[in-house]
């Protein structure tokens, strides 16, 4: 209340109300839980829709919110995903320090690669993260002593805290996935919602005058794309830990494609948005799969078009604008 | 500092663009609270010094100092930081951000708390009140929590004023601040010029020389690339060459 008494009143509480929990996001991770009762059967494409909508989120940070765009984010969810493996694979298989291994690792090669992304944009920008997701994908290809190569490695993930065993059915494999999406939402939200996350808006919305207010906005740039790269790779690492495997395909360049294309589908900058998308390709994928395993990219291609075309924002931007319309 | 030392100062700056000059030996010196006029005709190279001060060029040759420290070198967001700030010419604000949030980023900046992740926006709440007072001050109160892209032009190019003054200025440089904002409108704009910190040094391109004269306590003519001259407004308004080259072009017969 102490903020109303002061002159900025209406701004201080606008700004106020606009990081506050809607009721709508309540109602959505109440729902989240559904599949344990309504879908049993489904809780493994559950776990792979929160690992897959984690992922989007990080690339959300970085694209929807700082304006980097990247085809090239699976490197750091595959390496994140065989840090996790290979601790595995000599004898340390607890899941959560997996976890944070898996984010160290991803972070720190994030870091290293930060000081050629903040220096690139627009066509260069994207040939770079493609070029480094290329490279990590052949690096990975030949040092199949390490890495198992186009074999993979499979892994005996312990149970979470000694307890919580993987179990066949993937409730474990669920929980422990939505959990950590719940965390990665927490942290996202809080990082958008701070005088860090209203610079990265800035830079997004017009980097010409970022340096004119005086500020040196690469160092932002380079600290979002670190914590989006940390966060790819505990995705990646919950991958390998709930499947028991990791293979090449973690550092495709599909994987990095996907995760564009499951954003733009759900709405860049919103948080939310890569989860929406993330279920609808991974149900999308799951469905037309079982219908026609070869061609169910036509229907994601011209669902992305249809989306493009109607709904600039996603499918989040377009609800927004359509219940903004209502309410008016 | 002492009364008579410039706060900002440029020694013989030149800059080329290919066989072009567009600045040619420019020395100036804006003592504090400064109120300096820089005028010319289109091409003259007025806005390329600008650029040349605030960092955005590179200069070829000569030196640009600000408080007697040289800062040909210095990044153009440093030298923001240390108090040299620019409005732009063609409007470039934050679109899909609100005045409030425009503001705010720009004074935490300052304040060196723009990469502070953890703490919740309205947690800044005397760089909020800072950036409120700002707006308030140019009369956006109103619309500070309208998305820039909606906001009226003349309500934007105060706009471009308010993040300038967000990052407390010693020396403001102003890109024609009126630069499409219809004559009528552009006396009020010139108002809250007026109404700005009298220890702070006012480098202002304008083509309005009613505007010019009643607000410039010093003009510099800029004629390709190079100072025609640089005098008081009474001496400005008399020259003869003045007349002819620049004043000539609008104000015939």
């Amino acid at each position: 209340m102490t903020v109303e008494m002061t002159t900025s009143g209406p701004a201080a509480t606008w700004l106020k109300r606009r990081s506050r929990i809607s009721a709508i996001e309540i109602v959505f991770w109440l729902a989240t839980l559904l599949p344990f009762f309504l879908f049993p059967s489904y809780l493994s494409l559950a776990s792979q829709i929160a690992i897959g909508a984690l992922f989007a989120l990080s690339v959300d940070l970085i694209l929807g919110y700082a304006g980097i765009i990247t085809l090239g984010h699976a490197m750091f969810f595959g390496i994140g995903a065989y840090t996790a493996a290979i601790l595995a694979k000599h004898g340390w298989g607890e899941p959560l320090t997996g976890l944070v291994a898996a984010a160290v690792v991803a972070g720190a090669v994030g870091f290293v690669t930060s000081f050629i992304i903040v220096r690139v944009q627009h066509l260069a920008l994207i040939m770079i993260t493609l070029g480094l997701g290329l490279l990590t994908y052949e690096l990975a290809n030949s040092f199949s002593t390490v890495t198992g190569g186009t074999d993979g490695l499979g892994v005996t993930i312990w149970p979470i805290f000694g307890r919580f065993d993987f179990d066949l059915w993937g409730y474990t494999a669920y929980s422990y996935a939505l959990v950590i999406l719940f965390i990665g939402v927490l942290v996202a939200r809080r990082i958008v919602n701070s005088s860090f996350g209203l610079a990265l808006t800035g830079i997004r919305e017009n980097s010409q005058r970022m340096p004119a207010i005086g500020s040196v906005y690469r160092t932002h740039l380079q600290k979002i794309y670190v914590v989006a790269a940390s966060m790819a790779g505990i995705a990646g690492a919950l991958l390998t830990q709930t499947t028991g495997t990791v293979s090449l395909d973690t550092l495709s360049f599909q994987r990095s494609a996907d995760v564009v294309v499951m954003l733009i589908l759900g709405g860049t900058g919103r948080l939310y948005g890569g989860i929406i998308g993330a279920i609808i390709f991974l149900v999308a994928r799951d469905r037309l799969s079982d219908m026609n395993p070869q061609y169910w990219y036509f229907w994601i291609g011209l669902l992305l078009m249809a989306i493009v075309l109607v709904m600039p924002g996603g499918i989040l931007g377009g609800l927004s604008r359509l219940f903004g319309r209502f309410v008016r | 500092m002492s009364e008579g030392t410039p706060v900002l100062r440029t020694e013989g700056v030149r800059k080329r663009f290919g066989s072009l000059e567009v600045s040619r030996d420019i020395s100036l010196a804006l003592p504090v609270g400064a109120r300096h006029a820089l005028i010319g005709p289109n091409g003259a190279g007025k806005t390329t010094l600008i650029n040349l001060i605030t960092g955005r060029l590179k200069p070829d040759a000569g030196r640009i100092t600000l408080d007697g420290q040289d800062v040909t070198g210095v990044p153009a967001a440093e030298r923001v930081r240390r108090g040299l700030t620019r409005t732009f010419q063609i409007n470039t604000l934050f679109p899909g951000l609100t005045p409030i949030e425009s503001v705010l980023l720009a004074v935490c900046e300052r304040k060196q708390e723009a990469g502070q992740f953890w703490r919740r926006l309205t947690g800044h709440a005397e760089a909020v009140d800072e950036a409120f007072a700002i707006l308030k001050q140019l009369r956006l109160d109103d619309v500070a929590t309208r998305e820039t892209r909606h906001l009226a032009y003349g309500q934007q190019r105060l706009l471009e004023i308010a993040l300038a003054l967000a990052t407390r200025p010693k020396v403001l440089l102003l890109d024609e601040p009126a630069a499409g904002v219809p004559k009528d409108e552009s006396a009020a704009l010139f108002a809250v010029i007026a109404a700005l910190p009298a220890d702070m040094a006012v480098l202002f391109i304008e083509h309005d020389m009613n505007l010019v004269f009643k607000f410039a306590s010093r003009i510099t003519v800029l004629v390709a690339g190079a100072v025609l001259v640089e005098a008081k407004p009474e001496i400005i308004r008399s020259d003869p060459r003045v007349r002819e080259v620049y004043l000539g072009q609008g104000h015939h017969g």
